[in-house]
């Protein structure tokens, strides 16, 4: 093409269109297509205690995929946060062994994924090390902190109030964890998207020299993304160590991956820069559907870690194989 | 030269793991003698085989945290092939352990190639994949000893001039990788690709396809070391080498290979991986629990990366004072 000729395009997009072309539009219908083969596949699916119930194969996850998404999208990665939450449960398993009552053992998680997110926050911004290598560093010391503790051993003996965070229900078949999980969406998206602090975000994950030398505090803002992140696995581990009522050191094992196939599904920029809350939350529910659906037609739990899997390289190779296509075409 | 040698990242390795065996042998004598020592060698094997292809990897700016994956599947198909055809030759299995491996390996390749795929993505998402193939073909079974053939077992462990084989494939390896790294073009073309991408497309040198060659590389050490794995401990399932992705890693970054690219060397990983070997095979003399292991690993990771950006940020502050000399 002749540098000087320009693409002009004839009419401007409309703010209706450009949602129809959406990354999230898409998303919306293999969610909506998902949830209508698994009403056909299985006659148990259309029930509301069974989605219910079904809510609560991601509804941990997600949480943590929230911050994941804001922490991505700034161009950092944190692969810790499976071993964070393993690291906050035998924090709460030691406490209960010590008599503590359920504030405490709230308190003491929450502090505990605070301070490894910290940890991790430190020789991220601080020590200026990259992100993946500290927190597969990170995710080895953790877990491993979990194991010189508990061995081949487990906690159990919660009190019996604290099962609400993880079997409790708020009103009807609305669990605690899922109203937990609309709140913190909320809560992300307005962060994200209505706040300076939310621009900020975008501005680092496109580029953080640029953001630098714009006024805003790359550093610091990293600092405060890796501890949201610390604390939303701590909050996760509060609600799973609920609903199983015990801890292992393998508690947990291999969610990094399903969260960040949930944020890269979502329709986050793996590289940064680009993303949105609602993106993340449709996916969520995308492969809670998934998961559940496979499990009502009795799919063991690993051959749905292929589908995961595939799921996770199909979404970013499609777009690309699409336009190589094109590419080919013109 | 010998001065470099003193000051580099291998020599305060070797220095920090002969210190180590230094401190155990005081206490257990035992540790030092020549045959417990090939033991520990034999012992870091394959941990060794698989650095060298990680190194060759994370040279070239990407991850490959599939391997641990790729080892136990291959070992799977390897170990399925031999309850089928019993009487196939060691041969035949070494070479369709390493083609199936470096087939694995060519698929992150490609992915990473042509559809431009951040690598830690694709071997995240492969590594999953590769778990769950081993199930849907094995059907979640164990293939244990008495199915596979008396010769398969024995191979790693048949000694040569003292050493198992297993050790001797390990030595070849660290042999050709050195080779390949110092004196071929394609060793080069590794690490220009990691030092700088752009001035490696400006070279001559594409830069997807020396990616590709590395996972290639890597896949067909992973096979490799899948058969040697599967017939050493003489049993076969979906979990083996769980977590191992993790270990090769941290030997990689231990042994000053830079996460950023280009800069690694066959040395290096060969004494991260005898590093964290050397740890392994003396937790329990010393009488500690293996679950410190992983702890272990993990802060062995985190104050190697942090070592490396001091040397890094050191290098950097010279080539400044020289320059401001030079005007």
């Amino acid at each position: 093409m002749n540098p000087t000729e320009r693409f002009i395009p004839d009419r401007l997009t409309t703010p209706m269109q450009r949602l129809l072309k959406s990354w999230e539009t898409l998303l919306l219908l293999v969610a909506v297509g998902i949830f209508t083969m698994n009403s056909f596949a299985s006659p148990y699916f259309l029930d509301a205690w069974n989605l219910s119930d079904a809510t609560f194969n991601f509804t941990e996850k997600a949480m943590i995929a929230f911050a994941m998404a804001l922490l991505i999208i700034s161009g950092e990665i944190d692969l810790s946060v499976a071993s964070i939450i393993a690291l906050t449960s035998t924090a709460m398993g030691a406490a209960v062994q010590y008599g503590a009552g359920t504030t405490d053992i709230v308190l003491i998680g929450l502090l505990v994924g605070l301070l490894c997110g910290a940890f991790n926050a430190v020789l991220v911004t601080i020590m200026g090390l990259p992100s993946i290598v500290v927190t597969i560093g990170t995710m080895s010391l953790f877990r491993g902190i979990s194991y010189i503790v508990l061995g081949d051993q487990a906690y159990r003996g919660y009190p019996a109030d604290f099962a609400f965070f993880g079997q409790g229900y708020v009103w009807w078949v609305f669990s605690f964890e899922i109203v937990l999980f609309v709140i913190f969406a909320i809560i992300y998206g307005v962060v994200l998207h209505k706040t300076n602090f939310g621009r900020a975000i975008y501005a680092i994950g496109n580029n953080a020299t640029a953001a630098q030398f714009s006024g805003i505090r790359v550093q610091r803002v990293k600092f405060i993304l890796f501890l949201l992140t610390g604390l939303m696995a701590g909050i996760a581990a509060i609600c799973l160590t609920s609903r199983l009522g015990s801890t292992r050191p393998s508690i947990a094992v291999g969610w990094e991956l399903e969260v960040v196939t949930m944020v890269v599904l979502g329709g986050v920029n793996i590289l940064g820069g680009s993303g949105s809350i609602p993106g993340v939350v449709i996916a969520a529910f995308v492969m809670g559907l998934v998961t559940f659906g496979l499990g009502l037609l009795n799919v063991p739990g690993i051959v749905m870690s292929i589908f995961i899997g595939l799921l996770l390289i199909g979404v970013i190779a499609l777009p690309r194989l699409l336009t190589m296509i094109a590419a080919r075409r013109a | 030269m010998i001065r470099n040698f003193l000051i580099s990242r291998e020599a305060i390795l070797l220095l920090v793991i002969l210190v180590l065996v230094g401190i155990i042998s005081t206490r257990f004598p035992g540790f030092i003698v020549p045959a417990n020592l090939a033991n520990v060698f034999n012992d870091t094997s394959p941990l060794i085989i698989l650095a060298l292809g990680q190194m060759v990897v994370i040279v070239t700016r990407c991850i490959d945290l599939s391997v641990a994956a790729n080892l136990a599947l291959t070992g799977m198909v390897v170990a399925m092939i031999n309850t089928m055809a019993p009487d196939l030759p060691i041969v035949v299995i070494l070479m369709v352990a390493m083609v199936f491996g470096a087939v694995l390996g060519a698929v992150n390749g490609i992915l990473v190639w042509k559809f431009e795929i951040p690598p830690i993505v694709v071997t995240l998402g492969t590594m999953t994949i590769f778990r769950g193939l081993i199930f849907l073909i094995s059907d979640g079974k164990w293939i244990n000893a008495h199915e596979m053939s008396p010769n398969f077992t024995a191979f790693p462990r048949a000694q040569i001039l003292g050493l198992p084989v297993l050790s001797w494939i390990a030595i070849g390896a660290v042999v050709i990788f050195f080779i390949l790294i110092t004196r071929t073009a394609l060793g080069r073309a590794f690490f220009a690709v990691g030092g700088n991408p752009h001035a490696a497309v400006y070279t001559g040198i594409n830069v997807g396809r020396t990616r590709f060659f590395a996972f290639v590389l890597s896949g067909a050490l992973a096979g490799l070391t899948g058969y040697l794995w599967v017939a050493r401990y003489a049993v076969a399932y979906v979990d083996i080498a769980g977590g191992f992705e993790l270990e090769v890693v941290a030997a990689c970054v231990i042994g000053g290979v830079s996460i950023a690219g280009g800069i690694g060397s066959v040395g290096g990983a060969l004494l991260g991986a005898l590093f964290l070997g050397v740890v392994k095979n003396a937790l329990p003399v010393v009488n500690i629990s293996p679950f410190w292991q992983l702890a272990i690993s993990g802060s062995a990771i985190i104050i190697a990366i942090a070592m490396n950006a001091r040397a890094n940020r050191r290098k950097g502050r010279f080539i400044l004072k020289q320059a401001e000399q030079s005007t």
